[in-house]
């Protein structure tokens, strides 16, 4: 009697333990999922305001004398002024001022440039509010002193918009300006060499490694080599770029050439190792079949194996090349740090890149960063969604199972 | 198309010794490409070597390795890399202590628990966690992580720094989970089913088969995934750029500001650089530490999986 009560309390402790057991499981993928969700969503939520603007449409009477001088930014300003007749001292009427972005300037040059005959006339500039103003018509930071900008919705149409200049700009030191082309241009030219060079190198080691080199040390000594690399610390690679090809080789600083060729060499042990198993998975049978025909052996291997691990390799080349448009550290150490306002043009001339892009406007102090920053962060994630949907759809499209 | 074959056929056996050179070349440069790793792994140890090397005869290698003070910009600069180690040493410590729970425990879930619907849903969630870029986890930790800590610790009387040690492991933590989930379920996959399955005959549960029958088996290839991961937390730069802090404390305590070895590389070589100066030199000494470190956890981990990799048939 006893004995069965015993064995049915230690029955019961083991249950429980199994039931302990399973749900530290569930928990532990629970938190990190939760984790990856709240991650998204923070992001999300302080992103997405950047992708709006604010816009007025100002009348702006254009005096020939000041145009002809270029005055333009006088007459803007005047332009301005004139909606509000109320602010008559030097500090209000600096408020009034503060709430508008410094382009109302060039709108205005360029639409007397493109037809002079305006000259003379009133024409409507579409003029963006400033970053403080934004934000508190976003509701994300209010105004200290709010006359200013409840004035100016009274007086003029306000108009929210999506925010085109986002992608359309460069960087700029004014964040209500401030845009990602420069970024997202450097990051293409930067991510094109590596996968260029990577693909190349990558593959080219690849082949012969699988399919030619002899059993012997050297092949060891390079195999554990490859291991090694893909262990090394990003940030090292970035000693190697400055060290190397800056000092030594004398390439140019902040060039998407230089982040490109130290990107490349970062991504070519996962290129490796990913077109070394596309190759392993072609049948032996194939490459035997072309021997047996007569093909010789680099013959088998281009015309026939290489072509059937050819979507095994691509998809490893597209996570490889996601893995490099992510990476920062490296870059930081080659100088690709600094302001740049200029949209890239080669891959010679100073660039930032996404990632940078998004590593300097954290630093920054003034709020509308911040919002830009996780704006930038959403573009970058979608990046890489959209490079990873790629791979998986290039491995189920092709994908052949033998 | 008989013509046509004939011809190639021709070509192709006055040709056979043209052919034979031609791929002898080839070859040659395939070798070649395959030797761009050893020459990286040599260009890395060159780089980081010469420069060290010039560092150390400013500053002696004892004052490097046992100073206790770090500050490159200070009057007169001291170059003490005791609190740079302790620094990484205690943000690696809390992010193993995060991921080791929850990676393994994810591991064990995915691979003995759930059912293949779960797995097929679960898989690409920390896929994509792996696949978020360091510096959107350094945004998220200096920005939301922080702040929470920081605002949880004043709450209960507690002082906490803003870039306190513990919002970057935490986060750092969080990155490293996958590494060390995915490595465990392949080696945990990898123990063979008649084990599980004698043990489960043999009336144990579930949850007894994994703790006395599949860890066991798989524990010198979960160390080893412990070891990259530790390598990979010490390497990791973005996060604890962000989120960690500048000023090297010699402290263990997890609610102060510590600074690591790759913050401090990072540091002193963004912006002006003069190649002649200790303050740009130290940053390749250090390169040279984490160089040698992570390559000995990387070594560490792949004899370990050698030598203790148990062979099923």
């Amino acid at each position: 009697m006893t004995d069965l009560s015993a064995r049915n309390s230690l029955l019961a402790r083991r249950r429980a333990a199994e039931a302990r057991f399973r749900r530290y499981g569930a928990a532990a993928l629970a938190l990190t999922t939760l984790f990856l969700a709240f991650l998204l969503w923070d992001v999300a939520a302080k992103g997405w305001p950047a992708f709006l603007e604010h816009r007025v449409a100002l009348p702006v009477a254009i005096d020939p004398a000041r145009a002809a001088a270029g005055d333009f930014d006088g007459l803007v300003k005047d332009a301005i002024l004139a909606q509000f007749p109320e602010a008559q001292s030097r500090s209000q009427r600096k408020a009034v001022l503060a709430l508008f972005s410094r382009d109302g300037e060039t709108q205005v040059a360029r639409q007397l440039a493109a037809d002079p005959g305006l000259s003379g006339k009133t024409i409507t500039a579409d003029l963006l509010l400033s970053d403080t103003a934004d934000l508190h018509l976003k509701g994300i930071a209010p105004l200290a002193d709010a006359t200013a900008i409840t004035a100016l919705t009274e007086k003029l149409p306000v108009t929210r918009a999506f925010a085109w200049r986002f992608f359309s700009n460069g960087d700029s030191r004014e964040a209500e300006q401030a845009g990602l082309r420069g970024a997202l241009i450097g990051s293409l030219l930067t991510v094109a060499v590596a996968l260029g060079l990577g693909l190349v190198f990558g593959v080219a080691a690849a082949v012969y490694l699988e399919e030619f080199a002899p059993k012997n040390r050297f092949t060891d000594f390079i195999e554990v080599n490859i291991n090694n690399l893909a262990a090394v610390p990003s940030i090292i690679f970035g000693l190697l770029g400055l060290a190397m090809f800056l000092n030594v080789f004398g390439l140019p600083r902040s060039s998407p050439l230089v982040g490109g060729l130290v990107l490349s060499l970062l991504v070519l042990p996962t290129i490796i190792i990913a077109a070394r198993a596309a190759l392993k998975a072609v049948p032996p049978s194939i490459k035997e079949a072309a021997l047996g025909v007569g093909a010789s052996e680099q013959q088998a291997v281009f015309h026939h194996v290489l072509p059937l691990a050819l979507p095994g390799i691509l998809t490893g080349a597209i996570l490889g090349m996601a893995r490099a448009f992510g990476e920062t550290a490296p870059l930081l150490m080659i100088g690709m740090v600094a302001f740049i306002a200029d949209v890239p043009r080669g891959i010679t001339e100073a660039a930032t890149v996404l990632p940078v892009q998004i590593y300097l406007w954290s630093d920054l102090p003034e709020l509308a960063f911040r919002s830009k920053t996780a704006a930038a962060i959403l573009v970058l994630i979608a990046v890489l969604f959209a490079a990873n949907a790629l791979a998986i759809y290039l491995r189920n499209r092709f994908e052949r199972r033998w | 198309m008989t013509t046509a074959t004939r011809t190639g056929f021709a070509a192709s056996t006055r040709s056979t010794a043209g052919r034979r050179r031609f791929e002898g070349v080839v070859r040659i440069i395939l070798l070649a490409c395959s030797g761009v790793a050893v020459a990286t792994t040599l260009g890395i140890l060159a780089s980081v070597l010469f420069e060290s090397v010039v560092f150390f005869r400013e500053v002696s290698p004892l004052a490097f390795l046992f100073g206790t003070q770090w500050s490159p910009t200070g009057s007169p600069p001291a170059f003490g890399l005791v609190p740079l180690l302790a620094g990484t040493l205690l943000i690696t410590l809390i992010a193993l202590a995060t991921a080791t729970p929850l990676g393994l425990f994810s591991a064990i879930y995915l691979s003995e628990y759930a059912s293949p619907r779960l797995r097929r849903v679960l898989k690409p969630v920390l896929e994509m966690l792996a696949g978020v870029p360091t510096v959107v986890l350094g945004f998220f930790a200096a920005l939301t992580v922080a702040p929470f800590i920081r605002q949880a610790g004043t709450a209960i009387g507690l002082d906490v720094a803003s870039e306190s040690a513990l919002a970057a492991g935490l986060v750092m933590g969080m990155m490293i989970v996958p590494l060390i989930s995915s490595l465990s379920d392949d080696i945990i996959n990898a123990v063979p089913q008649s084990l599980r399955d004698g043990s489960l005959a043999m009336g144990a549960t579930p949850s007894e088969t994994v703790k006395r029958v599949v860890l066991p088996a798989a524990l010198p290839g979960i160390a080893s995934a412990i070891i990259l991961a530790i390598s990979r937390a010490i390497g990791e730069t973005m996060i604890v750029v962000m989120a960690a802090g500048l000023a090297a404390n010699l402290t263990f305590n997890p609610l102060a500001a510590v600074s690591t070895i790759t913050v401090q590389i990072a540091t002193l070589l963004v912006g002006d650089q003069e190649f002649d100066s200790a303050k740009t030199l130290a940053a390749f000494a250090l390169g040279l530490v984490l160089f040698f470190f992570t390559l000995a956890l990387n070594i560490a981990a792949l004899r370990l999986v050698r030598k203790y990799r148990q062979h099923y048939d």
